[in-house]
């Protein structure tokens, strides 16, 4: 029998990025908040530090901070005809627990999504026609637009104090920045980052072909700041562990240097880590969450009763809770019909390989997770479609993010896996390659969705998320397509040899691409196509708000969590402002 | 290429480590804000250290496939110079041998390539298993050990583990292979506190300095060679531990709700 505690205003399911928001935004409105995180408590200090945290094979070969797939796992398959299997070892997407969750070992590259890509489907009709979207593909637009979430963009930026420079300011276009940028209110609160060697060659060589090259967005720091908050942040040391680490000199923007130490010292707030939440519990009209049940780690099971429930567990996770407490209708992929784990989409990634001379040192090693120079001429919709049969698009940039060797140490093609000419090359190679990343948009197929799996279970005995997935060929063709256009901003930059091909299918977990896992909890304007409203509030039951990557309806070209952290602060003022003034309400008449 | 003996090899790689020595002193200026001389030579793992999990002749079989998948060579040690097969037996021998982080739940399928490793054995039971088949394979066929035979005719051996599916007591070949090719550079590449990359020779020979973690100072400084030693974790002696300069430490966590322990505990 589980132990009933006292019933608090709201409960947290996951303390990771939006957890930490949203406790901060519902205890300054006075509200007495319960956050269940199911991973440990960790901070920069002691936690984060060197020299243990210079630990290639600790945290980037056998993935420390990433959830215990021993405990939790999912299962994969690439479609509906095959059996899933679960993922016995994280590989191609990494999904954090422990307090802080993955913006604790994310890269920090903060990029706002474009208005195009949030009226994909309105846009791609209106400027190519009805039939250019590949009817496989069930994109629909977000409901809101790059002007809605502006302001919450900016406010996330200035919490982050992330570093860039800004391409348009309130419609004035400012050179160096990306031109093809929606107006920000105003410029990025720090300057963009140092630019490395290689970052430094691709610009020239991406300007000479007529492109726009501009420094990534950065949530690495390039100068001291102190946010919002009054945390303060510093200066990043180019330290080349960043990716899969957590920060020990407080330049990274994550819970714990932003927003943590605040929260943590609130009365209202209470933080419970190794508290693993199993369902989400309602009253018996179904349209009432009464709280949530978890365990801890001592195994003693608890009900928490909460006014609110906040679902805040990282995208899959979002999924995986609705459809274990039995809130929304399952997405079925024969019929088409239901929402829940509908519209799973992740990204389109390929790489090219730049092999230089050997007079060339690259100091791979002297990176940041979010450093380096890009181009948006193939963001989006910045290109002309008519000619092509796919939409969406791909940033490619030189990135890099570490020279760390177990995982990095190139070689050109036709190098043997091992032996001596395998040692020669590496050798030769290791300090004389870049690597660009070639970024690209996912788009929602009625194929690929998720839901439980009807095998495998947890630790718990409650079933795995099933991921059913494959690449698009509307993404497949997009993915060739700009890797090309990399291809031959690799050659500009002088390269020996240039290596590299769009992605290929079928989609594999055994490799790296991103955590960038999004949709199965949709935002969107009708109830049929979307499981929460433009607030991020459940369509089923009012009282639930789901936030996360979850919430795309397809996932644009840039990285999710600029948007994200958007999101959250709309929910959390939409929550604030209008639902605590009538609770239980709808926001949104469906 | 000629085999070489146990003796030869020491002889080599102290050969090598002294030429790496000579060259880790040729440094640049240190960096302003984390400066240090030049680092002693790292105290790696021995080569010879006893072994936790491999039996004689398993660790035979790794010490000589490992010197061929990363030979000793003009450029720097091999992977038994650097203890590649110390850092494999710890790896084998400890908790991710046991199966740590690794989803073992059956029922088990083959499955697809895309769906990744799929079998019931932890690394330490596949190893074993692949090992004692290995032995009874090339005894069979060649009444000898796989460290006997000469270097072109195990590399051919090696191969045929590389690309063949033949079972190893149930593993397919080219899984164990692709276990043992994957830790070999693990070990030749990760630090030294692990028990391979003895003396950092790896990081030397391509340039990578290890632990050492603050280029804030040298990143716009382009195409600069950087030719300081490398810093293991071991050896970092500056415990550098940074203080949060304005916000105070956040007060501990909350413990969960005590339960009083009832004796039909669970759920
Ligand atoms: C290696 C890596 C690199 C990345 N780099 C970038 C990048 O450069 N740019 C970018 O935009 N994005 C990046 N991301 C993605 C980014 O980390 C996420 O978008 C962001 O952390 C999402 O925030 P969240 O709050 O939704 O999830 P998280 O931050 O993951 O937090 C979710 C929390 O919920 C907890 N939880 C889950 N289930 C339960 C449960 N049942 N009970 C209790 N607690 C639970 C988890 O333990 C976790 O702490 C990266 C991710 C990874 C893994
Ligand atoms: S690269 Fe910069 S932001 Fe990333 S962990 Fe190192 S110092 Fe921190």
């Amino acid at each position: 029998m589980a132990t009933r505690l006292k019933e608090v205003d709201a409960v947290l399911v996951g303390v990771g990025l939006v957890g930490t928001m949203l406790g901060r935004e519902l205890t300054k409105a006075g509200l007495k908040v319960v956050g269940l995180e199911r991973g440990n408590a960790q901070f920069t200090v002691p936690d984060f530090q060197g020299p243990h945290m210079h630990d290639e094979l600790r945290y980037s070969v056998r993935k420390a901070f990433m959830q215990d797939n021993t405990k939790e796992a999912m299962t994969f398959r690439n479609n509906v005809n095959q059996v899933a299997l679960p993922i016995r070892r994280w590989e191609s997407f990494l999904p954090g627990t422990g307090l802080g969750g993955a913006a604790v070992h994310w890269n920090g590259q903060t990029y706002r999504f474009q208005d195009d890509e949030f009226k994909i489907r309105s846009h791609t009709e209106q400027r190519y026609g009805k039939g250019f979207i590949d009817p496989e593909l069930t994109v629909q637009d977000w409901g809101v637009t790059a002007a809605d979430l502006e302001p919450y963009y900016d406010r996330f930026e200035y919490l982050l104090g992330t570093s860039g420079q800004a391409g348009n300011v309130k419609g004035q276009k400012i050179a160096g920045g990306n031109p093809f940028e929606d107006p920000r209110s105003r410029p990025y609160p720090t300057p963009p980052m140092k630019e490395p060697y290689g970052a430094a060659i691709f610009r020239k060589a991406a300007a000479s072909l007529g492109y726009h090259p501009f420094p990534q967005p950065s949530s690495n720091l390039s100068q001291p700041y102190t946010n919002p908050e009054g945390l303060t942040l510093q200066a990043c040391m180019f330290c080349g562990y960043c990716e899969r680490y957590g920060c020990e000199h407080y330049a990274k923007s994550s819970p714990q240097t932003i927003l943590l130490p605040v929260l943590l010292k609130d009365k209202n707030f209470t933080l419970r880590t190794q508290s693993q939440v199993l369902r989400i519990n309602l009253a018996q009209d179904k349209k009432t969450a009464t709280g949530v049940t978890y365990v801890d780690a001592a195994g003693h099971e608890f009900e928490q009763p909460a006014k609110l429930v906040i679902l805040c567990s990282f995208a899959l996770n979002n999924v995986r809770m609705m459809l274990l407490s039995g809130i929304g209708q399952p997405y079925d992929p024969k019929t088409g019909q239901g929402v829940v784990g509908r519209n799973y989409a992740y990204q389109t990634m390929s790489a090219v390989q730049v092999f230089f001379d050997e007079s060339v040192n690259i100091n791979p090693f002297m990176r940041s997770g979010a450093n380096g120079t890009l181009i948006a001429d193939f963001v989006g919709d910045n290109f002309d479609h008519g000619p092509h049969k796919f939409i969406g698009g791909a940033y490619f940039g030189e990135l890099m993010t570490n020279g760390r060797p177990i995982e990095f140490h190139p070689t050109p093609p036709g190098t043997p896996a091992w032996g001596a000419r395998w040692k020669e090359a590496v050798v030769r190679h290791y300090n004389h390659t870049s690597v660009l990343n070639v970024h690209g948009s996912s788009m929602a197929s009625r194929n690929n969705y998720l839901d439980l799996d009807p095998t495998y279970k947890d630790a718990w005995d409650q079933p795995l998320l099933r991921i059913t997935f494959d690449f698009p060929a509307n993404d497949l063709r997009m993915s060739a397509y700009v890797t090309d256009k990399a291809l031959a901003v690799g050659k500009a930059m002088g390269g020996r040899q240039v290596v590299g091909a769009g992605r290929k299918g079928p989609y594999t977990v055994t490799q790296y691409q991103t955590t960038h896992n999004t949709g199965g909890t949709v935002m969107g304007l009708d109830r049929k196509t979307s499981v929460v409203n433009r607030y991020l509030q459940s369509w089923d039951v009012p009282n639930l708000f789901v936030i996360g990557a979850s919430n795309f309806p397809q996932n644009a070209t840039y990285n999710p969590t600029d948007t994200v952290g958007a999101l959250a602060y709309m929910a959390a003022e939409a929550i604030v402002n209008r639902y605590l003034k009538a609770p239980g309400q709808a926001l949104v008449q469906a | 290429m000629e085999k070489l003996t146990r003796r030869t090899f020491f002889k080599a790689a102290g050969a090598t480590a002294a030429a790496l020595t000579a060259k880790a002193h040729a440094l640049t200026p240190d960096d302003a804000r984390h400066g240090h001389g030049a680092a002693p030579a790292a105290t790696g793992a021995s080569a010879q250290a006893a072994y936790l999990y491999f039996r004689p002749d398993e660790a035979r079989f790794v010490e000589a496939a490992v010197a061929r998948l990363i030979p000793l060579d003009a450029n720097g040690p091999g992977a038994l110079e650097a203890g590649v097969p110390n850092y494999i037996d710890r790896q084998l021998g400890g908790a991710w041998g046991a199966g740590e982080r690794l989803y073992r739940s059956g029922p088990w399928q083959p499955g697809l390539p895309g769906q990744g490793y799929q079998l019931p054995f932890t690394p330490a039971e596949l190893f074993r298993n692949a090992l004692r088949a290995i032995n009874d394979d090339v005894q069979k066929r060649r009444n000898t050990t796989f460290d006997k035979l000469p270097g072109n005719e195990q590399d051919a051996y090696l191969e045929s583990l590389q690309t063949g599916n033949q079972s190893l007591n149930g593993v397919p070949a080219h899984t164990f292979f692709e276990s043992l090719l994957a830790l070999t550079i693990e070990g030749f590449f990760a630090d030294p506190i692990y028990g391979g990359n003895k003396d950092m020779a790896s990081w030397k020979m391509i340039g990578f300095p290890g632990a050492y973690a603050s280029f804030y100072h040298l990143v716009d400084q382009h195409g600069v060679l950087f030719t300081r030693a490398p810093m293991s974790m071991g050896e970092d002696n500056r415990r550098m531990i940074h203080i949060q300069p304005v916000a105070a430490q956040p007060k501990a966590v909350g413990p969960n709700p005590v339960v009083a322990d009832k004796k039909k505990g669970g759920k």
